[in-house]
């Protein structure tokens, strides 16, 4: 295999408080290929978003990374300083976030903030850089990219807003986006709209992508790989149709008993007893151990690490039979 | 004007005899005009926002009626407008045959209150954070001295901390303390404690996690099942609607576009924007069917485009939607209103 775009190994990161270091992200592994979607999943609290803004550096301090490597391309950059990730940021990884008007600055026209960045990774004269966000603007479905150019963000529809950032994000051709609950503010219908244009433009590009949300819907519809995440570690990843429809660790299972669908409709959606616990209040061993109808010993006394579990990888002591051939990820 | 009477509603007639909720032509207007001095200066006229226009649906007792939508599709309204909170501009919201807007006394306004309720979709701000539990879920029932002493009200209030699953010392803390499944708890149970008939769900769980929001739904239909409590549920997610309602009302731009049974309504949808809002769900089967979705965004309710609203969007359109209102037409016991369905296009 080639070598991956973006390697995360053993990435740890910790809020340092009064009462000691509280570890939000534990020990997260994981690859992502040229061309690939990976899908991270999880419910609030789960560190789905940490474990983005570590790779691109954006961790708020006083939290940081305590330990684990991110290459990117086999370059190791979760030690680059604020500058050397400034020229990472933007050019080699782009990002979409969850409100689009957070990513926009709203005192400049949508085209001069495309051509500014555009200008900051590429050496491009002014018309060339301008002439490329039309088209960019273009190809992400703005209509009339050539007069909405000179629009304000305001002016937009948040899907509109969301394309725009979508175009912005693209504009230096970054191997790896990272996309943080990029649909999650808008209408079902602007949803799908997004995800079939996100889903078109990485795919043409070759582009990367790491996709956080809590909605296992449009990780089915649009990641290639999936990692579930719970209590900042993860707990099953593999194949979206095996995690979708044949989840092993009981925690998947749980989750994915408890989303309605619109099929049939059934009398009790399944119930995962109690919530996730607090960062404070990790339990020993799995620390899934409290909510699980399949816990037994050995969960409640040591973490279990990944291991095979079908054509999944599952972090369950359930899968541990077969766990002794290659345990090294 | 659209006029839904008769079939449509008698799904929920048949099974007491009187529904429950009866609303009639609910419509609401809200001025969004810019202050007079600026409309004299710039020589504009006033701007009226329609969020809600003729909108009629009945609930029967222990039936849910879900309303769906998007933003902007006057679903809350109507939820706000049922419940009390908002005078309609025109139409009327009937409790048990009692009108909520017309000049009643205030003591049989009150015991129609007791009788409804509402939960709200953000449980951080709609309980008081400076009140404790206890005196949260208490409040009811003093206000509308459901109790005789201090000591039936606490016995009371732990009962009800107990029927949504939580323990009953659980009151003598603060709301900041627990999550926000567990404060939509809390909200249930304050809803329940003036024991209404009749509960309005603002999108309930649209603020929560998946787990927990599991753990919400199964709770409010064990306690439907239990004191035979009737909902209006509003929410923007067709699959939480699917598991909750037996009757759902879709919304477009301030009108029902589609009323029809749960079952009927997922399989057989007639009106486009149905047709479009089932087939953008996303597809945990993983069936791969290919997929188109809709172009274009809702107008803006200020000036919504002639016709039906939706013909810019719909992809069925010809030209009577351009130039007039579809009305709600009745077929056996569901309705759209789409020229389309009518002239037997789709």
């Amino acid at each position: 295999m080639a070598e991956p775009v973006l390697a995360v190994r053993d990435l740890k990161v910790g809020f340092p408080t009064r009462r000691g270091t509280l570890i939000a992200v534990d020990g997260v592994s994981f690859d992502l290929a040229a061309g690939e979607v990976l899908g991270v999943v999880g419910e609030s609290g789960a560190g789905k978003s940490l474990t983005g803004a570590a790779v691109i550096g954006l961790i708020e301090p006083p939290g940081r990374i305590l330990s684990g490597e991110v290459r990117l391309g086999g370059q190791r950059i979760d030690q680059f300083g604020a500058k050397g990730m400034r020229a990472i940021r933007g050019r080699r990884i782009g990002m979409v976030f969850q409100d689009p008007l957070t990513s926009l600055n709203p005192l400049y026209r949508i085209g001069d903030q495309i051509v500014e960045t555009i200008r900051a990774h590429k050496a491009m004269s002014e018309h060339e850089a301008r002439e490329r966000a039309i088209a960019l603007l273009q190809e992400a479905g703005i209509q009339g990219a050539r007069e909405r150019i000179g629009s304000y963000p305001h002016e937009f529809s948040g899907g509109m807003r969301q394309r725009v950032v979508l175009a912005l994000a693209l504009c230096a051709e970054p191997d790896l986006l990272i996309a943080d609950e990029p649909t999650t503010a808008l209408d079902v219908s602007i949803q799908a709209q997004i995800i079939a244009l996100l889903k078109r433009l990485c795919h043409e590009r070759g582009t990367a992508v790491m996709l956080i949300t809590h909605d296992m819907g449009v990780i089915a519809e649009m990641a290639d790989r999936v990692a579930v995440m719970y209590a900042g570690r993860i707990a099953e990843i593999g194949p979206v149709r095996d995690v979708v429809q044949r989840p092993r660790h009981p925690y998947t299972k749980g989750l994915m008993g408890a989303i309605p669908t619109a099929g049939q409709r059934s009398s009790r959606l399944a119930q995962i007893p109690g919530s996730m616990p607090r960062l404070n209040a990790t339990p020993a061993g799995c620390a899934f151990h409290p909510r699980c109808g399949d816990a037994f010993d050995r969960c409640r006394r040591e973490r279990p690490e990944q291991m095979p579990a079908g054509s999944s990888e599952a972090a369950c002591w359930l899968y541990a039979a077969n766990a002794t051939a290659g345990a090294a990820i | 004007m659209l006029a839904v009477r008769g079939e449509c509603d008698g799904g929920s007639r048949d099974m007491s005899g009187v529904p429950l909720v009866e609303a009639r032509d609910l419509t609401r207007v809200f001025d969004v005009s810019k202050p007079w001095l600026n409309r004299v200066i710039e020589g504009e006229e006033r701007t009226l926002l329609k969020a809600v226009t003729g909108v009629s649906f009945s609930i029967g007792r222990s039936e849910t009626l879900a309303l769906v939508g998007e933003s902007g599709s006057g679903k809350s309204t109507v939820a706000r407008m049922v419940v009390g909170l908002l005078q309609p501009t025109s139409g009327s919201v009937a409790i048990d045959n009692i009108d909520m807007w017309a000049p009643v006394r205030e003591r049989e306004r009150q015991k129609l209150r007791r009788r409804l309720q509402m939960i709200f979709q953000d449980p951080f701000a709609s309980l008081n954070p400076r009140w404790r539990v206890k005196r949260i879920v208490a409040d009811p029932i003093k206000a509308f001295a459901l109790a005789k002493d201090d000591a039936e009200i606490e016995h009371r209030v732990g009962e009800l901390l107990r029927l949504v699953g939580l323990d009953p010392s659980d009151g003598d803390k603060y709301p900041h303390e627990f999550s926000g499944g567990q404060r939509q708890r809390i909200c249930i149970a304050r809803a329940l404690s003036s024991k209404p008939e009749f509960i309005v769900c603002d999108e309930p769980t649209s603020a929560l996690d998946v787990s927990v929001q599991a753990q919400i739904l199964n709770l409010m239909r064990d306690l439907q099942d239990q004191f035979r409590l009737s909902y209006l549920f509003i929410s923007h997610n067709l699959a939480v609607v699917r598991h909750m309602a037996a009757r759902i009302g879709v919304m477009y731009l301030g009108r029902i576009v589609e009323l029809a049974p749960a079952d009927e309504l997922f399989e057989n949808p007639r009106h486009p924007y149905t047709r479009m809002l089932i087939d953008a769900l996303p597809d945990l089967a993983m069936t791969g069917k290919p997929r188109k979705p809709i172009q274009g965004e809702i107008p803006n309710p200020i000036s919504p485009p002639p016709g039906c609203a939706f013909h810019p969007r719909c992809p069925h359109a010809f030209d009577p939607c351009r130039a007039t209102l579809p009305a709600l037409v009745a077929h056996d016991h569901r309705s759209a209103a789409c020229h389309a369905v009518e002239a037997g296009r789709i």
